[in-house]
């Protein structure tokens, strides 16, 4: 009998709790412990915020309540799966993972469960052809288009010519580091810079003979696809071997509050891409002060709040919702489904006027999708670190990628990928 | 002539990090010689350690996160900062209150049990520290200063500018670790060698039973070894801790570590210096010379390969003990 | 009074030997099987098959495969999540090369291929022993997983170095690929299961195993006796390695889909199946079984109970899910040192006496 019993409750703790199918339920999966933790928990309190306040501030969206339920993945595909097979049943109308491991293990399943799968700024960079990955979104920005827009950024500083430069890429060994490499090179040939890949195997938290050898080869920049303990290592490291700072730029997940702190004021100067606005000066957190701050419901207590991993999360947060609120008017009914979650983020058309009216006055650049442009502009703009007043300043405008090198990149490796997977690109 | 001087750089600086090596591999050593017991927790005890001063140096009000959840407070701080000193010896205090707790709780059950059991034990008390670690002090990233100096030795630079026309680089920082890690070595040795304590340590790491049987406490011997180690892994972790900041992969270290005893052997604490610096200036100068020619980062596996081929001759590493087997 | 053996009868050495000697054991078997193969494929849905079923029934065989190594021939292994990866990548060449050849032969070919990298690894065991050959296994882990992230004919030049499985069918049904439905996903990996448990189960009381256990027992010994430690050794590795192979192959294709080396095959993974046959119980094939289910189920569990039943935060959960779980290994060890597989033999010694235990 004792089993018996023993054995029910075993049975009914694995059972995912549902939550009531009335809501709209966006979940987060989220990660808050393991070797990146301390940037996940940034990101999903944003994430989570954002709802919070929608839900506090209009009662939802379009009067309906949107649930946000957290689920742990630590970065860790299999965990990653168990959070969304046991979300999914609960009605999820759209994902977000914020770890490119384990968006590639979703992208197919997602086709087949036909959930919209959003992964601004991360994930598999072709996902941006529509015709291809039906389900996947990722504006405003992927891989490529940073990768663009920091050469891009150094044409701009040395008079449009990068003929005959050095610039080394040090770049986390795994799929999210590589990302950037095949981009970097056709630049490389287009613009005549010469390119180094470093590679730092994870966790990265000894890079000496990476850092010695960029101190003898002098490359005149260094570019950065870091994430979690490697960002800090590395940034320390060059201070140590006094490389420039301002001729340092990471990309948008080495560009945060606790990557640079460590390094004190070794760190002034340096740059990073991003896509979002960073701080508080946006009319926003007034409101999120009023209705989610004060009265104690922010995430964690909200120790993170304006940070520019918070700010990413809530931007994703922001994109989401103005997703649902363009399928509610499509498909002319508040409570949405999934597919009809996916004709609102294929129409979306977020302008500047938008984004000021929803108190985050030019946060983000402005997303435009359509069936077969699934990634929006791929506009961003760079940041550069202020190591005694302790925060970012945005130092350009948002600028455009070279879309002419990216474009056929990334026909190329969803063609490739269509063809291994059998699908049939659609009609747009 | 540029390439050698070029790996004499990177010799330089091998040895250095070996030596941060070392230091994460000298807790391992202390605690097999004495108890026999391959502790896999030493690396999380360096993270644990590390949070721990961060956490009582800042003034922050240990388990917050917990207290918050179910009382639905917001403490924060205690409002305090206090001198690096002091905060280092109330970790110490910590990490002796911890070693006591480990030999009540789980090494004093398991006497006499296969050494593997009590390996898995450790992989248990290293799961159980890292979760604890994350309860207690949150599982943000810290920046750990207790003012040791940081970046590039002008002084080294500019003499071998002199020598060589190139200036060499040279981490402040590995030049205080290589100083710290030879105090403690040198202190770990008079302890051992001059005092009743150290002494009673040694008969119990040769012989248990006869160490027993002429009245040393095996209890108190173990939760001194254990304290010893867990101080090792407080310097372990305030070294590693300034070079990267107090986080998760702090207890990665301990994977650094391992070849290190391998080659140095379980049971020499002179091993695990010269092991550390064989796989630190191994490990980045076939990083300088291999490495790019076949694709780089391969210091991951380089240091476990090499102490792989050398176990292959002296199966008990450089130093060990020599294996006995009889049937 | 209910489970006992009186009345039944052996009447050969066969039948005396046999794997289940009570007819009670044997029925439950017969049962369980029957209800895995005939019932549970009807009820069986996403979230059952994804979070529990299939890994439990993959981590299984790599548990078995490691017990062969570790709890019959005594040699520690801190090399699973590497040779779990090379199964992986094996399967994915195999399948990427040759589509029409039927993926379960893929499968047991990349066990074949895992089996001959185990076995080059496995060589230095004729020298190094104890914690000494642990950490050496290591070496393959780490310097594996960089093989198959460095060098891109192993990922088929993918510009992110991660790999994706193709759909494949056997009769007819998806069993790899996004299409695939949860009983196909876990039929497949049952039928695995099910023939190499009896392999594993055959292999190890036979000389072969005698051979293993003689060598882990006390390897000079075992010399002495005339057990080829060469022959003894290797095999176990081939064999382990064979196991664990087919279990990174089905863990790829089956059930991630798509994988990456570093975070999907890393040293976690090694720990994690050492882990399962600690607890389930040094060399015993039931305790692959209840250690491989014990470390799937638990976080399972205790996520649900703190997140879903208690409400708390999920970073909190997770920690003291951490905590939990490495205290429970400490509890286990110290009432068990055996592992699971022992306190099931306990029970049920128990059960044959009661209600009379005197």
């Amino acid at each position: 009998m004792k089993t018996l019993k023993f054995a029910a409750l075993v049975a009914a703790g694995l059972m995912a709790a549902a939550p009531a199918l009335a809501d709209l339920v966006v979940p987060n999966l989220s990660y808050r412990t393991g070797p990146y933790g301390a940037n996940g928990t940034q990101y999903a309190d944003g994430f989570n915020d954002y709802f919070t306040l929608l839900n506090e501030r209009d009662g939802g969206i379009g009067g309906e309540k949107i649930q946000v339920p957290e689920c742990e993945t630590a970065y860790n595909t299999e965990k990653g799966v168990e959070c969304y097979e046991s979300t999914k049943s609960s009605g999820a109308l759209v994902y977000n993972p914020l770890s490119t491991g384990i968006t590639y293990q979703l992208i197919p399943k997602v086709s087949v469960d036909k959930i919209p799968l959003y992964t601004p700024g991360y994930g598999r960079t072709s996902a941006k052809n529509g015709k291809v990955f039906e389900w996947v979104f990722n504006a405003p920005a992927n891989y490529w288009d940073g990768a663009s827009i920091a050469i891009k950024y150094l044409l701009d500083q040395n008079g449009g010519d990068l003929n005959g430069k050095k610039i080394a890429l040090v770049y986390h060994n795994s799929a999210y580091g590589k990302e950037p490499i095949r981009t970097l090179q056709e630049l490389a040939k287009k613009h005549g810079f010469s390119l180094t890949e470093i590679p730092v195997e994870a966790p990265g938290q000894e890079q000496k003979s990476q850092w010695l050898q960029i101190r003898r080869d002098k490359p005149d920049f260094v570019l950065m696809w870091g994430w979690g303990v490697m960002n800090q290592v590395a940034i320390q490291e060059a201070a140590n071997i006094r490389f420039p700072m301002e001729n340092f730029i990471g990309i948008w997940w080495a560009g945060s509050e606790i990557d640079v702190t460590p390094a004190g004021a070794g760190a002034n100067g340096y740059k990073s891409v991003t896509f979002n606005g960073v701080g508080m000066d946006y009319p926003i957190y007034d409101d999120l002060k009023t209705h989610v701050i004060d009265p104690g419901k922010a995430s964690q207590g909200g120790p993170h709040v304006g940070s520019a991993v918070y700010s990413r999360g809530m931007y994703a947060a922001v994109v989401i919702a103005e997703a649902i609120r363009k399928a509610q008017e499509l498909a002319g009914t508040s409570a949405i489904t999934p597919t009809q979650l996916r004709d609102g983020f294929e129409q979306l058309d977020i302008t500047p006027d938008r984004l000021a009216e929803l108190g985050l006055p030019d946060f983000g650049p402005e997303i435009k999708m359509t069936c077969d442009n699934h990634g929006g502009s791929g506009m961003a703009r760079m940041q550069q670190w202020d190591a005694e007043a302790k925060k970012w300043n945005l130092i350009t405008e948002f600028t455009e990628p070279d879309q002419e090198v990216l474009a056929p990149l990334i026909l190329e490796d969803s063609e490739a990928y269509a063809k291994e997977a059998g699908i049939t690109p659609r009609d747009c | 002539m540029d390439q050698l001087i070029f790996a004499s750089e990177v010799l330089v600086n091998g040895l250095m990090t070996g030596v941060m090596y070392s230091l994460v591999a000298l807790g391992f050593v202390l605690i097999y010689k004495a108890s026999g017991v391959f502790n896999y927790a030493q690396g999380v005890m360096a993270l644990f350690a590390a949070l721990t001063l961060v956490g009582i140096q800042q003034g922050q009000v240990p388990f917050r996160h917990l207290i918050n959840a179910i009382f639905g407070t917001h403490l924060e701080s205690f409002g305090w900062t206090l001198p690096s000193v002091l905060a280092i010896l109330l970790t110490a205090v910590v990490m002796i209150a911890l070693a006591w707790l480990i030999e009540k709780l789980v090494l004093q059950h398991l006497v006499g049990q296969e050494p593997i059991i009590l390996f898995m034990a450790t992989i248990g008390l290293a799961y159980f520290l890292e979760g604890f670690g994350d309860v207690m002090w949150g599982a943000d990233i810290k920046t750990l200063d207790v003012g040791l100096p940081q970046g590039i030795s002008d002084a080294v630079e500019a003499t071998t500018a002199n020598w060589f026309g190139y200036g060499f680089f040279i981490d402040r920082l590995d030049i205080w670790a290589t100083i710290i890690a030879a105090v403690l070595v040198a202190a770990l040795v008079a302890f051992s060698q001059y005092t009743k304590q150290g002494r009673a340590m040694r008969a119990v790491a040769d012989d248990h039973q006869a160490a027993l049987s002429v009245g040393i406490s095996l209890q108190f011997i173990w939760i001194m070894v254990w304290s010893i180690a867990g101080f090792v892994a407080l310097v372990a972790g305030i070294m590693w801790g300034t070079k990267s900041g107090v986080q998760f992969s702090l207890s990665l270290i301990a994977l650094k570590a391992l070849p290190v005893l391998m080659l140095g052997g379980f049971t020499s604490i002179p091993g695990a210096i010269v092991g550390g610096l064989i796989v630190g200036v191994g490990e980045k100068l076939f990083e300088f010379w291999i490495g790019p020619m076949v694709g780089g980062a391969t210091e991951n596996w380089f240091a476990y390969v090499l102490a792989l081929l050398f176990l292959v001759f002296r199966p008990q590493g450089l130093f060990g003990e020599k294996i006995i087997e009889r049937v | 009074m209910l489970y006992r053996e009186a009345g039944d009868f052996k009447t050969g050495y066969r039948s005396d030997g046999q794997t289940f000697p009570i007819r009670l054991d044997r029925w439950g078997y017969y049962a369980l099987v029957a209800v895995a193969f005939l019932v549970v494929p009807f009820l069986i849905n996403d979230y059952w098959a994804n979070a529990v079923l299939v890994p439990f029934l993959i981590y299984a065989i790599a548990a078995l495969g490691l017990n062969i190594l570790t709890g019959y021939a005594g040699q520690v292994s801190l090399g699973t999540g590497g040779f779990m990866a090379v199964g992986a990548y094996a399967v994915y060449k195999l399948m990427t090369a040759f589509p029409d050849v039927s993926i379960v032969i893929h499968i047991l070919l990349a066990g074949g291929i895992t089996a001959i990298v185990g076995m080059l690894f496995g060589l230095p065991s004729l020298r190094i022993k104890g914690f000494y050959l642990a950490v050496a296994t290591l070496a393959a882990q780490f310097f594996l997983v960089w093989l198959f992230n460095k060098v891109p004919w192993f990922y088929n030049y993918s510009a992110s170095g991660q790999i994706t499985a193709p759909e494949r069918t056997v009769l007819g049904m998806a069993v790899t690929g996004p299409a695939t439905s949860a009983p196909a996903k876990y039929l497949i990996c049952l039928c695995f299961v099910f023939v190499l448990a009896w392999l594993a189960r055959n292999l190890t009381r036979g000389t072969l195993g005698r051979k293993w256990m003689a060598i882990r027992d006390m390897d000079i010994a075992a010399e002495i006796i005339g057990v080829n430690p060469l022959t003894a050794k290797l095999s176990a590795f081939a064999i382990s390695s064979f196991f664990v192979g087919i279990a990174g192959a089905l863990l790829f294709s089956v059930y991630l889909g798509a994988a990456e080396v570093g975070e999907a095959f890393g040293i976690n993974k090694s720990f994690l199946v050492l882990f399962m046959i600690i607890i389930g119980g040094l060399g015993s094939i039931f305790g692959s079984f209840a250690g491989a289910a014990f470390m799937v189920l638990l976080p399972v569990f205790l996520k649900n109970v703190l997140v879903g039943s208690l409400g708390w935060p999920t970073d909190l959960a997770a920690h003291i899910e951490l905590m939990i779980v490495g205290a429970l290994i400490i509890v286990f060890l110290i009432v068990e040192p055996h592992g699971l597989a022992r306190l099931w033999a306990l029970a049920k010694e128990k059960l044959r006496l009661w209600p009379f235990p005197h």
